[in-house]
């Protein structure tokens, strides 16, 4: 799974170059953030702009790390949903769990 | 233009790699669809997506270390009823059974089976001869 990682602001950005996020994938993203969280950040934006597809496993996959990062008093947000994959945080209603900002800079400060 | 007929049967190995390919079959057969009036971006996620889930679902139960058990998966549209056909060699288990998701936990699993019945108009799971077979309708009206 092709992962980016970019530091900004204290904020820990992660990029998912990836069109699909499913349970062939979905271990490795929940280790890779795992492991980000357990070498200490704890404020982490997840972007999202080229995944047009995310299953169950996927979703389970950010939810494993948002609690990771809410039992630290950290913060784990969400960017840049694309409409079919939001709608997966709406039948789950997971989008009232996560943060979901439209772009990535709205959750940096100005 | 006469409805759509269409009629597909595919075997996979039981391994997440194939996923992709199957989700993607149920994509391609929205392209093919005349006269659906829907949205078709989000029939051809939902295809995609209970595709996915239910095919995962097979390879995560299947007692084969080296995946040589197959998935069978056929899609059928007729009179503009859609059915999909997973079938597995597993256990099984009982549909009635399966507790929905507490969403007050924030589940980091079970969401499977709660998103196929949430975009599918009908789900059964039934045992027959020699397989289990999950059929998922969705009417296209």
């Amino acid at each position: 799974m092709k992962l980016e990682l970019e530091k900004n602001h204290g904020l820990s950005v992660v990029t998912i170059r990836e069109p699909r996020v499913d349970a062939h994938n979905s271990a490795e993203l929940k280790d890779y953030l795992a492991q980000l969280i357990e070498s200490g950040e704890n404020r982490i934006l997840v972007r999202l702009a080229d995944v047009r597809f995310i299953d169950s496993s996927g979703l389970g996959a950010l939810l494993s790390a948002y609690k990771r990062t809410a039992a630290d008093a950290g913060q784990f947000a969400l960017s840049n949903v694309q409409p079919q994959v939001l709608s997966m945080f709406e039948i789950t209603r997971l989008n009232r769990v996560f943060e979901i900002y439209a772009d990535a800079k709205d959750m940096l400060p100005n | 233009m006469s409805p759509t007929s269409i009629q597909v049967d595919v075997v996979i190995p039981t391994h997440t790699k194939y996923l992709d390919l199957v989700g993607s079959i149920g994509e391609r057969v929205v392209r093919e669809l005349d006269g659906f009036a829907g949205d078709r971006e989000a029939l051809a996620y939902q295809l995609n997506l209970v595709l996915t889930e239910a095919a995962a679902n097979v390879i995560k139960h299947a007692h084969d270390a080296a995946s040589k058990d197959m998935v069978r998966v056929t899609i059928q549209l007729l009179d503009e009823t859609l059915t999909i056909r997973v079938y597995d060699h597993g256990q099984g288990f009982d549909l009635e059974t399966v507790p929905s998701p507490d969403f007050a936990a924030a589940p980091e699993s079970g969401m499977g089976l709660f998103l196929i019945r949430s975009v599918m108009d009908k789900v059964s799971y039934t045992r027959q001869a020699d397989c289990n077979v999950l059929e998922l309708v969705k009417y296209l009206k």
